[in-house]
């Protein structure tokens, strides 16, 4: 199209680069999401998660060790002498000062009288030595300011914190393998169900197909908030309560109408001929679903498949109605997520990471099957 | 018993049952209620045949009804009975109680909002990021990042969100990259181009819309224009026009409200207690969930305009942006209903969100999650329900639409 009328390259390169803001734009929330899950809780709060790439500028109080225990004598002196940081921090010390008012009093390298034959100096790298007579030396340690500069720094403990440590609170393993427990039954059986159903609507002759067809349209878009109480009195009535059980039904009512439709227009669309030279072959009903409607319907499946995986992985209503119960056992990611956000809403490295892990399945599952997601939306949507 | 091992059982008893229900009634029906043999076995397959559809529908319609049919009902009923006199009808007073109430007011007006915005926005994004994604070789690419946040749920957007939006004291450096980038403002030409110029002007082309697409629809009305349908859709008609002159007055008075705001330099904000803009800072998550759903739909639709339609334009002297909006999208219209009803949908649903992000705090109440207010904290089930009912009156209008146009395509 553009060939006809000539290209124009200012043109494509407007495009580019729109495309580029546009893109960096929706990534760049999920991004920073990504890396505040590889800071600690110190890293997060004192500097955004962008300057994190690059080196940062810290204020520190660091105490030298304590002259009681460490110190050394050195001709008529006392001497303290060690590093502000851990070993191999590759921290740099700017600037430094002894005192809060002024904390960026010195630089490093400079040797600072503090009267009286006391002195301390503060290198770049870290190494203090603090001198002075028995008298100066002893009691606590001495308070060093320091404006330090940290390099880029990444860390796994969050990721280790939330995974492997069973903490209640924090911890997400369990969360995690509660909403697998709910997803699976959640997704396979209204597939089966729905199958059936879709093909009586798509290949079977029979009255009142034309109204039912309209039916499941009409209930691809009641809101399922109607149905939480009249669900959960039913679900108490018939003695299952709050529990998986209840879950895996709601979620295949809700996910119905959806599968139906979806599978029922692919199924219309598969040839005639196929299905009626097996009737002619003597097929029975039952046969030509099995052998020929189900192997052919498989894309349809997948994109139904993921996406009610997508949606009962991320729900949190469905969830909170009709399966957690006052015990909590079995919770699940999203709402430990907003349980986090509740008890430790500025605990950013918590959050994030736990925000991460329950986001990372289905990315995963989205960029793997992304051409069926596709397939489905467009099948779901456009008339 | 481990869930995990139960879901298994689960899953093998649910499937399993399943095709065991459909194999053996199949079998039943043909071998035992109606066998075909001796001399009925012609009116006996006939018979069967005549069964047989309703045992494959028969586990769907008892799910659908029961977890979809009925519940409409029953809610129905819940908000015309009050629970604490065991049910008893009472009329109305469910209603009039919600209507009285301020919170609920709030979050129809919100609710609203999110109405009008969210699906014009991520329309309008969606249409814009097809266009350009279809016209450059990494393109794809490009589409599978914006299409991501589709597979995000919206608990862990709202915790991405709420990092954005996070806010420290002046004298701590800021963490979340709104408050960064606002301070980076200080009243200058920048500020004024970026935070009044800017968002007047996409207000103002807003405007400019409605105030176009109210025209076309109030058209056929004015006399000497013939116009089609009954006097219901005139009624109809004139409705919508109400509705787009309302939204125009209010945008307008919005962009004077822009113009006129004098700016809080300096200070870091606390993006979600802001009255009124807050919603606006809840509504940008979920645009950015829907934006690639738009896109994906949209960009199918553009690629199915037929290319001698845009040849002729091209050939005809039209430029890029009047092929665009000359040829390209009257032709996509029906796409971007369907596109524009879809997310409607899940506007009127929006529950975790907000429950995650401020649970209704600061005036950014919806619907949905006044309901599960309503429902799970205050347990009052008369008025939970109406409001539930309010939701299911909102949706109403595309359910009849789409049933209708589902009617319409089997013939």
């Amino acid at each position: 199209m553009d060939g006809i009328a000539g290209k124009s390259s200012r043109l494509t390169w407007a495009v580019h680069i729109s495309t580029v803001l546009l893109v960096a734009l929706w990534l760049f929330p999920t991004v920073g999401l990504l890396v505040s899950s590889f800071r600690t809780a110190d890293q997060i709060s004192t500097s955004g998660w962008w300057a994190s790439m690059f080196s940062s500028e810290q204020r520190v109080v660091i105490r030298s060790a304590d002259p009681d225990d460490f110190r050394v004598e050195d001709n008529d002196a006392f001497v303290v002498s060690g590093n502000l940081f851990s070993e191999a921090s590759g921290k740099e010390v700017m600037a430094w000062g002894t005192s809060s008012r002024d904390i960026e009093a010195y630089t490093p390298g400079d040797v600072v009288d503090l009267g009286e034959g006391e002195s301390i100096t503060v290198d770049t790298n870290g190494t203090y030595s603090w001198q002075g007579n028995e008298e100066q030396l002893s009691g606590r340690g001495k308070r060093i300011f320091a404006t330090v500069l940290s390099p880029p720094d990444f860390t796994l403990e969050n990721y280790e914190r939330v995974l492997l440590s069973g903490d209640r609170t924090d911890g997400m393993t369990k969360a995690f393998f509660n909403t697998l427990t709910v997803t699976i039954p959640a997704t396979i059986i209204p597939i089966v169900i729905a199958a059936f159903a879709a093909y009586a609507l798509a290949w079977m002759q029979f009255p009142g197909r034309a109204i039912l067809i309209a039916s499941v349209v009409g209930l691809l878009v009641v809101p399922l908030q109607l149905a939480l109480i009249p669900l959960l009195q039913f679900h108490n009535n018939i003695g299952i309560g709050k529990g998986y059980l209840g879950t895996w039904m709601a979620h295949t009512g809700f996910g119905l109408p959806l599968a139906v439709y979806l599978l029922r227009n692919y199924m219309v669309g598969l040839p005639r001929d196929i299905i009626e030279n097996a009737k002619v072959d003597g097929a029975t009903d039952f046969q030509i679903f099995t052998k020929i409607i189900v192997p052919l319907s498989f894309p349809a499946m997948a994109s139904f498949a993921i996406f009610q995986f997508l949606w009962t992985w991320n729900d949190l209503l469905v969830a909170r109605v009709f399966l957690i119960d006052a015990t909590g056992e079995t919770t699940v990611m999203t709402n430990q997520i907003v349980e986090i956000l509740g008890t430790r809403g500025g605990n950013w490295e918590i959050l994030a990471t736990a925000a991460f892990v329950s986001i990372a399945v289905p990315l995963i599952v989205f960029f793997t099957m992304q051409r069926y997601l596709v397939r489905g939306l467009l099948a779901g949507s456009v008339k | 018993m481990h869930p995990a091992l139960q879901g298994l059982i689960t899953i093998i008893i649910g499937v399993g049952g399943c095709l065991g229900y459909f194999y053996f009634s199949n079998q039943i029906l043909d071998k035992v209620i109606f066998p075909p043999k001796k001399n009925d076995a012609g009116r006996n397959i006939n018979r069967a045949n005549a069964v047989r559809p309703w045992l494959f529908l028969l586990p769907a319609i008892i799910a659908l009804g029961l977890y979809l049919a009925y519940p409409v009902f029953s809610t129905l009923w819940l908000s015309l009975t009050d629970r604490s006199q065991d049910g008893a009808f009472v009329g109305l007073t469910n209603y009039n109680q919600m209507f009285s109430e301020a919170k609920f007011w709030e979050a129809m007006v919100n609710n609203m909002l999110w109405l009008i915005v969210v699906p014009a926005a991520s329309t309008a994004f969606g249409l814009l990021s097809a266009q350009l994604t279809d016209r450059i070789a990494w393109g794809n690419i490009a589409k599978s990042i914006i299409f991501m946040p589709m597979a995000i749920s919206f608990v862990g957007a709202a915790v991405i969100f709420k990092l954005i939006y996070d806010s420290r004291p002046i004298d701590q450096s800021q963490i979340g990259v709104l408050n960064a980038v606002w301070l980076q403002f200080e009243g200058g030409i920048g500020s004024f181009l970026f935070l009044k110029f800017l968002p007047g002007i996409i207000v103002l082309s807003f405007a400019g819309i409605v105030s176009y697409i109210g025209w076309m629809t109030l058209k056929p009305l004015l006399p000497g224009e013939t116009s089609q349908g009954g006097g219901l859709m005139a009624i109809a008609r004139l409705i919508a026009v109400v509705i787009a002159a309302y939204i125009l007055v209010r945008s307008l008075l919005l962009v004077v409200g822009i113009m006129s705001s004098t700016l809080p330099y300096g200070e870091p904000q606390q993006w979600l207690t802001l009255p009124f803009w807050n919603n606006f800072f809840l509504m940008i998550v979920l645009i950015w969930i829907q934006t690639g759903f738009a896109m994906v739909i949209l960009s199918a639709a553009l690629r199915g305009i037929p290319e001698e339609t845009v040849e002729a334009a091209i050939v005809d002297g039209a430029n890029p942006l009047q092929v665009f909006f000359g040829i390209k999208v009257p032709q996509i219209t029906g796409t971007i209903v369907v596109v524009w009803t879809t997310i409607t949908l899940v506007v009127l649903k929006i529950f975790d969100i907000v429950f995650a992000m401020t649970n209704g705090q600061w005036e950014t109440q919806v619907l949905a999650n006044y309901m599960f207010d309503k429902l799970f904290r205050a347990n009052d089930w008369g008025v939970g329900s109406a409001s539930a009912i309010v939701i299911m009156v909102l949706v109403s209008p595309i359910l009849i639409w789409n049933v209708y146009n589902a009617r319409k395509e089997m013939r």
